[in-house]
């Protein structure tokens, strides 16, 4: 048997869709903002809206998502993705609008915009990615590093009297009576990235539906700026970012 | 007959913007400019033209909800004072940088800091020689009336698409507060979306088959391309500088000695004229209606048949600076300001002359 008898359309069991481009993405190996935009290029491309979304990528490692995912993408200043998203949703209401945020992005200079924006209750979809660090940085504490944990600016652990606390700023986006649907998920074992897709699925429809705003969160790993090998940094989030922040939906109406 | 309305400048700044087929309206309340918000709400364009206004969490959120809205091809707009421009300085570099049109109102109050509440012209560094981070520029237009006002966002807007670039009204809180007539152009309707995609290609319309993804950005890892977008920026304001200089004169042909002021200090320069030419002096004045790109040239030409110039700002004195650029020595430019929020009547504008030129 040769190999192209082995290459046919019936024996095709998974495709890269061709909403994510072919363009190398500069992420470190293990880091999973690649996952993440498999799976929302893979919901742009179930939901064949491809014409109709427009992304606004952050400050920080995720800043080049405009080079992978096919869609316009607007990039925004540190923080002030949602305010960005906010007009382009208001102006262009047949359009599905998205924000791909870091946690220092979202959670720390961005604080005001992403608060106000859910309490207002934008029909947009907010990703939060959430590594407790600043990657692209070099690895600085971030909002939600966890007490304890070492960063480079943080080298003797975080100090809670120091740095303060770590922020659950999701469980505060679910206090908001603009929102809709805010979620925590993450994307580090087949089912949690199944579960993902359909968290990021729901998100992208309610934003038609005129519900107020969506927020996904997705814990994740930096495997670079914590020093650690990808195997050993999705270990390290397992025990000790997801008791913290805990998996699971926190509101959906 | 066209309609004619007493109105506040600020006011005539909200009817321009509706009447001009705007789509967009972000901004935080902060006086003297409050009314423009205060005007469009009143107003609720969103049943008519379907023109989007809202109240942003600050002057920060409501820069990018401009730049926002600007890639997406749509006339949008905000309008702040100083201290609030201050902080949409990061923004407007974004908008440079990452050629976007706009329109950005700055009804100046007195600074540094948090100043006073009334007039001033102390941002005119801030608004012409950048204010943000980088080599980038904005096309500035000066209004000295109600109607300047109206008009200007109209224009604002035409220039700040000719060229991609933002366009700033600098006014301030005398010509914001105000009240005079203002006649009303007609309306013009908002941009349909076959005409934004057909005009301006470059805009998030969604990708179809038939055209690669849209990006907007400012950022360029690569120093070779972002020198090359410094490039292509220098160029641009190049041929703004060459194309897009306005300005009036008031009784120049035969001036000896010349003022330059802008917006409300011009209006009080015009009435020092008079004075001056009452008793006898030649005096005329020039008023820059474009800030940047500035009337240099025009200056300049002027520099055979003068004495002396005499700039007028409520300011420490900044467009002076400019002034003297313009005419490189070849005659005495001297500076007559007040600020803080101090407006300096006409009697105090031709006595400083007098003064200073030895009168």
């Amino acid at each position: 048997m040769d190999v192209n008898d082995i290459i046919r359309p019936e024996n095709m069991v998974y495709a890269k869709t061709p909403i994510l481009t072919d363009t190398v993405m500069h992420y470190c190996p293990g880091c999973p903002h690649g996952t993440v935009h498999k799976v929302i290029a893979e919901v742009i491309e179930e939901m064949g809206i491809q014409d109709k979304t427009i992304g606004i990528s952050p400050v920080g490692c995720a800043v080049l998502a405009y080079n992978y995912i096919d869609i316009d993408w607007e990039q925004a200043a540190h923080g002030r993705a949602p305010a960005l998203a906010t007009a382009t949703k208001r102006l262009n209401p047949d359009k599905y609008v998205f924000t791909y945020q870091g946690d220092g992005d979202l959670a720390s200079i961005g604080t005001a915009e992403v608060m106000h924006a859910c309490n207002r209750g934008e029909n947009i979809v907010v990703i939060f990615i959430n590594n407790a660090i600043y990657g692209m940085t070099g690895g600085q504490m971030a909002p939600t590093t966890l007490l304890g944990q070492k960063t480079a600016t943080t080298p003797y652990g975080r100090d809670a009297k120091l740095n303060g606390y770590p922020l659950k700023i999701t469980e505060l986006i679910a206090q908001l009576e603009g929102t809709c649907y805010v979620t925590r998920q993450s994307a580090h074992n087949p089912a949690a990235v199944r579960k993902l897709k359909k968290a990021v699925r729901k998100a992208f429809e309610n934003s038609m539906m005129d519900k107020g705003t969506s927020f996904v969160e997705v814990v994740s790993t930096c495997n670079s700026g914590w020093k650690l090998s990808p195997v050993q940094a999705n270990k390290w989030m397992e025990e000790n970012m997801f008791p913290f922040y805990q998996l699971g939906d926190l509101k959906d109406r | 007959m066209a309609e004619k309305i007493l109105m506040k400048g600020n006011e005539a700044i909200a009817h321009g913007a509706i009447r001009c087929g705007a789509d967009g309206y972000f901004g935080y309340p902060i006086t003297p400019q409050s009314e423009v918000m205060e005007t469009l709400m009143e107003e609720k364009p969103w049943e008519t033209t379907g023109m989007v206004v809202l109240q942003a969490e600050s002057e920060t959120s409501s820069i990018n909800m401009v730049y926002g809205g600007a890639t997406t091809g749509k006339k949008v707009m905000t309008s702040s004072s100083s201290l609030g421009i201050s902080l949409m300085a990061e923004g407007l570099s974004y908008l440079a940088g990452a050629e976007l049109p706009c329109v950005v109102v700055n009804v100046m109050r007195g600074g540094p800091g948090l100043g006073t509440i009334q007039p001033g012209q102390a941002d005119y560094f801030q608004a012409v020689k950048g204010g943000g981070h980088g080599d980038y520029k904005m096309i500035v237009l000066a209004p000295a009336s109600a109607q300047d006002m109206y008009d200007f966002v109209g224009l604002g807007f035409d220039l700040a698409f000719k060229y991609r670039i933002p366009a700033m009204i600098l006014s301030d809180g005398v010509i914001g507060q105000m009240m005079e007539k203002v006649e009303l152009g007609e309306m013009k309707p908002r941009r349909t979306a076959e005409e934004i995609r057909e005009q301006c290609p470059w805009a998030l319309t969604g990708k179809t088959s038939d055209r690669n993804r849209n990006i907007i950005t400012s950022l360029a890892l690569d120093p070779n391309v972002q020198e090359r977008t410094n490039i292509r920026l220098q160029e641009k304001y190049k041929a703004i500088q060459e194309n897009e200089v306005r300005y009036t004169t008031y009784m120049v042909e035969d001036a000896e000695y010349l003022f330059v002021a802008y917006g409300s200090m011009s209006r009080i320069c015009e009435a020092a004229v008079d004075q001056a030419r009452e008793a006898g002096y030649k005096v005329g004045l020039l008023r820059p209606v474009t800030l940047f790109p500035y009337p240099e040239k025009q200056i300049c030409d002027l520099v055979p048949q003068l004495k002396g110039i005499l700039t007028v700002e409520m300011s420490a004195g900044q467009m002076v600076e400019d002034v003297r650029l313009a005419v490189n020595g070849k005659v005495p430019v001297e500076f007559f300001g007040r600020n803080g929020g101090i407006v300096p009547s006409p009697d105090e504008v031709y006595e400083a002359f007098v003064k200073l030129f030895n009168k």
